[in-house]
């Protein structure tokens, strides 16, 4: 006989896989909406062929993402409730309306214009269009705005009262919305979001800059991106820290798992490296930086941070897989810098399009949102964990009345459907990547592209030139 | 005193049609595509429904969404009675939505995204009937959990409305295309309308019976005075629109075959209205029973006011942009 995990863990498996699948494809898709808004209204403004080719080339990307994004997000809509259905029970009447609003303001916004973005050029006029363009890229902000407020009042709960039979009622729906973690989290991710866009979006142009440094969509891609790096990855430091900040005077809690610290301290160090033993309660192998945890969290060289002891052990987070994820997300988050940095140099030196190693490194980061992203998102969550409403609802007490063979048996033929579709869709989307964007020149081309897929050059031109694959 | 749980029923109950009726052609669609012949037929059927689509299906969401928003005990109480059929229904949509743009990317595996967009769309409407069947037929509840078992949506009554909705699924598919192509293609499309229109019918016909004898409470409601009198306009709509819808797919215009075919399902959703009401979890619980809290349900029903009118007037106008027939290769690929 085999035993199965309880039914409880196999269902926050099943909806951390699900998720984590989803939130790549909005991650991706907020920034990509907007970045397509800017390209049309450049095209719009300057008459510049080469941004209406660049437009052209994402808006396939855009189509292929957004549709991963909707059918993953579909499932997520109708998991709350086959999963977790005493959860839905009771937080119904604060988060069910937001998300009502999240459907009626944001999904039906993306979905009515996005026919028209795709399908509309030859139907509408160039105006009508860009209002199009424009309404998409609204409704992926929209539908930021009220998830990220369902997460943080999940995280940080407030306005509310509970009834007789258990459900959070709603007292005030100002203090619901923009509860107190609200204003950070929804920064922190719309610029999340942006950075993840921007790195995919400046990896291909360096990717294909190192092919024909004179691509000019491909150095649009790849200027455009990295002035998202320079500018918006040290905002993200910062942003970063008031949300860390936050965090430490509402879930105390998660901020001792990302640290690894155990025991209250004064001064607390920084721990570069170690591992967390909930067991033992106490960070082995620890490598630290003396008070500097201390400096970063309280402002102040000898401040009092609280340690996971603090609390029963029934109620804290799994320190380990927060502390990790923590640091991948900042390591990724200092390289971020780091290229933003370097790329302002190359452009003073007059080098960016020519500095061979700059694209190399930025085709090498340019996944790193995505990892960034998915480890953030598991600091938040895991580390809000033994709750699903922080310090009030317990996840055992969340869960559906169903068994765990149910749950495993779903989580299995998930985790098979969404290998393949998603596995083929991400296959796809590097296709549409590695074809040349070509800028649409009268006369024969001067240069012959080169790809990696096509027979002859020729053909391969013909194929990228109309971007038809199918004929 | 606004009856707010009242309101919400009804506005639940057209978000559920405005789904069954786009949704229902574009899944349709899915379920006629292997019979049409490969190559341009099927790429002007996919992109007749490709603009579309995604706001189509969006209705489901706002159908769970307001669910659980107006209505979470029902919410609450549905989703893991109807767990199996959901999870199936969502993973068949999910094949079924990646397919709009994966087809195009890939020549190679074309037929085995052709064949996952015919089955996404047929298990996601099999689904979605069998799920109808089983909540007519009730679900055991205690107190405010479930209380049933693991395969309890599954009898050969849920299997009836299962089938059935497929069937109708592909009549509203087939009269859209009879409307949205022109030459050998429409002509299939017609020959299938035809077929299906019969076969909706015929289910019409079988589901009220059964229904019937299934839950005695609905033979009150529908045989007895003097609510007999409000009711009888329903069977006798349904005789009618069955006489148009046949008579335009030998005669009529383009558009009109497919205008019947949604009063069908119209008439249909009406009376299982009138047998339902006012439950939403059938002969448990009542629509005021389940209601969220009036703060709750009044919150949404501000901004429902002022956004639904609009997204009905930006659907309105997408489907206006590409109104007329579909012409072959209009993709943006």
């Amino acid at each position: 006989m085999l035993d199965l995990p309880s039914a409880e863990l196999l269902a926050r498996l099943q909806f951390a896989f699900t998720i984590a699948f989803h939130i790549i494809f909005p991650a991706f898709s907020i920034g990509l909406a907007s970045y397509l808004a800017v390209l049309e209204g450049l095209w719009l403004k300057t008459g510049d062929k080469a941004y209406l080719v660049t437009f052209k080339y994402w808006l396939r990307i855009f189509a292929m993402v957004f549709g991963m994004g909707v059918v993953s997000g579909l499932v997520m809509s109708y998991q709350f409730g086959t999963n977790w259905a005493v959860f839905s029970d009771k937080t119904g009447p604060v988060i069910g309306p937001l998300m009502g609003y999240e459907v009626l303001s944001a999904f039906f916004l993306e979905a009515g214009f996005l026919g028209v973005m795709l399908f509309g050029h030859n139907k509408v006029g160039p105006r009508i269009h860009y209002s199009a363009t424009l309404m998409v890229a609204f409704g992926t902000l929209f539908s930021a705005f009220w998830i990220l407020s369902v997460n943080s009042w999940m995280q940080t709960p407030a306005g509310f009262s509970i009834n007789e039979v258990g459900q959070f009622i709603v007292e005030d729906w100002w203090a619901v919305i923009f509860n107190p973690s609200f204003p950070y989290r929804l920064v922190h991710m719309v610029l999340a979001a942006y950075l993840t866009t921007a790195f995919v979006v400046g990896g291909v142009g360096a990717w294909h800059l190192l092919r024909d440094r004179t691509n000019k969509p491909a150095r649009i891609m790849f200027s455009m991106a990295l002035w998202m790096a320079a500018c918006v990855a040290p905002l993200q430091v910062v942003a970063g820290d008031l949300h860390g900040l936050n965090t430490l005077e509402y879930q105390p809690r998660k901020i001792a798992a990302i640290e690894g610290l155990y025991d209250t301290t004064d001064g607390a160090p920084l721990v570069l490296f170690g591992l967390p033993n909930d067991d033992k309660e106490r960070t082995d192998y620890a490598i630290e930086l003396p008070n500097m945890a201390s400096l970063i969290l309280t402002h102040d060289w000898t401040g009092k941070v609280l340690g996971l002891k603090e609390w029963a052990r029934e109620d804290r987070p799994p320190a380990l897989i927060v502390f990790w994820s923590f640091r991948i997300m900042v390591i990724i988050g200092i390289l971020m810098v780091g290229l933003g940095l370097w790329s302002l140099y190359a452009r003073l030196n007059g080098t960016l399009f020519h500095n061979r190693l700059l694209q190399k490194s930025a085709v090498l980061l340019a996944p790193s949102g995505f990892i960034a992203v998915l480890s953030g998102w598991v600091v938040t969550e895991v580390g809000r964990q033994p709750y699903t409403v922080y310090g009030l609802l317990r996840t055992s007490e969340s869960l559906s009345p169903v068994e765990a063979p149910a749950v495993a048996g779903s989580l299995a033929i998930f985790a098979v459907v969404y290998f393949i579709v998603f596995g083929a869709g991400v296959f796809y989307t590097l296709r549409l990547m590695a074809v040349t964007p070509v800028a649409e020149t009268e006369g024969p081309p001067t240069r012959q592209p080169l790809r990696a897929a096509g027979t002859t050059p020729a053909a391969a031109f013909t194929t990228d030139k109309t971007g038809v694959e199918h004929d | 005193m606004i009856d707010l749980p009242l309101i919400w029923a009804f506005l639940l109950a057209a978000a559920i049609l405005i789904y069954v009726i786009l949704d229902g052609f574009d899944l349709g669609i899915g379920i006629l595509f292997p019979f049409l012949p490969a190559g341009e037929n099927r790429d002007t059927a996919m992109n007749s429904i490709a603009p579309v689509w995604d706001g189509n299906e969006t209705w489901l969401v706002l159908g769970g969404g307001g669910l659980f928003a107006a209505f979470p005990l029902a919410y609450a109480l549905l989703m893991p009675a109807l767990y199996a059929p959901l999870l199936a229904m969502l993973l068949g949509l999910v094949f079924r939505g990646v397919a709009f743009e994966f087809r195009w990317r890939d020549d190679a595996h074309r037929p085995y995204w052709d064949f996952s967009f015919t089955m996404g769309s047929l298990i996601a409407a099999l689904c979605q009937g069998i799920a109808l069947g089983a909540f007519i037929q009730g679900i055991d509840v205690d107190g405010r959990t479930y209380a049933g078992g693991w395969w309890d949506w599954l009898t050969p009554f849920s299997v009836m409305t299962g089938v059935a909705l497929v069937v109708g699924y592909a009549l509203l598919g087939a009269t859209w295309l009879v409307m949205k192509t022109e030459g050998g293609l429409r002509d299939i499309a017609r020959r299938f309308a035809r077929r299906c229109a019969i076969g909706t019918v015929a289910f019409i016909i079988l589901i009220s019976g059964a229904t019937l004898w299934l839950v005695p409470r609905f033979v009150d409601i529908w045989f007895s005075w003097p609510t007999l009198i409000y009711v009888t306009p329903v069977p006798i709509a349904v005789v009618l629109g069955t006489w148009w819808l046949w008579h335009s797919l030998n005669h009529g215009p383009d558009h009109s075959a497919f205008l019947a075919a949604i009063l069908l399902f119209i008439l249909s959703f009406i009376g299982l209205g009138i047998s339902l009401f006012p439950y939403i979890v059938p002969l448990e619980i009542t629509i005021w029973q389940a209601a969220a809290p009036e703060e709750s349900q009044s919150f949404l029903l501000v901004g429902t006011m002022v956004l639904l009118p609009l997204i009905l007037g930006y659907t309105a106008y997408a489907y206006w942009v590409f109104r007329g027939k579909v012409k072959t290769g209009e993709g943006y690929h």
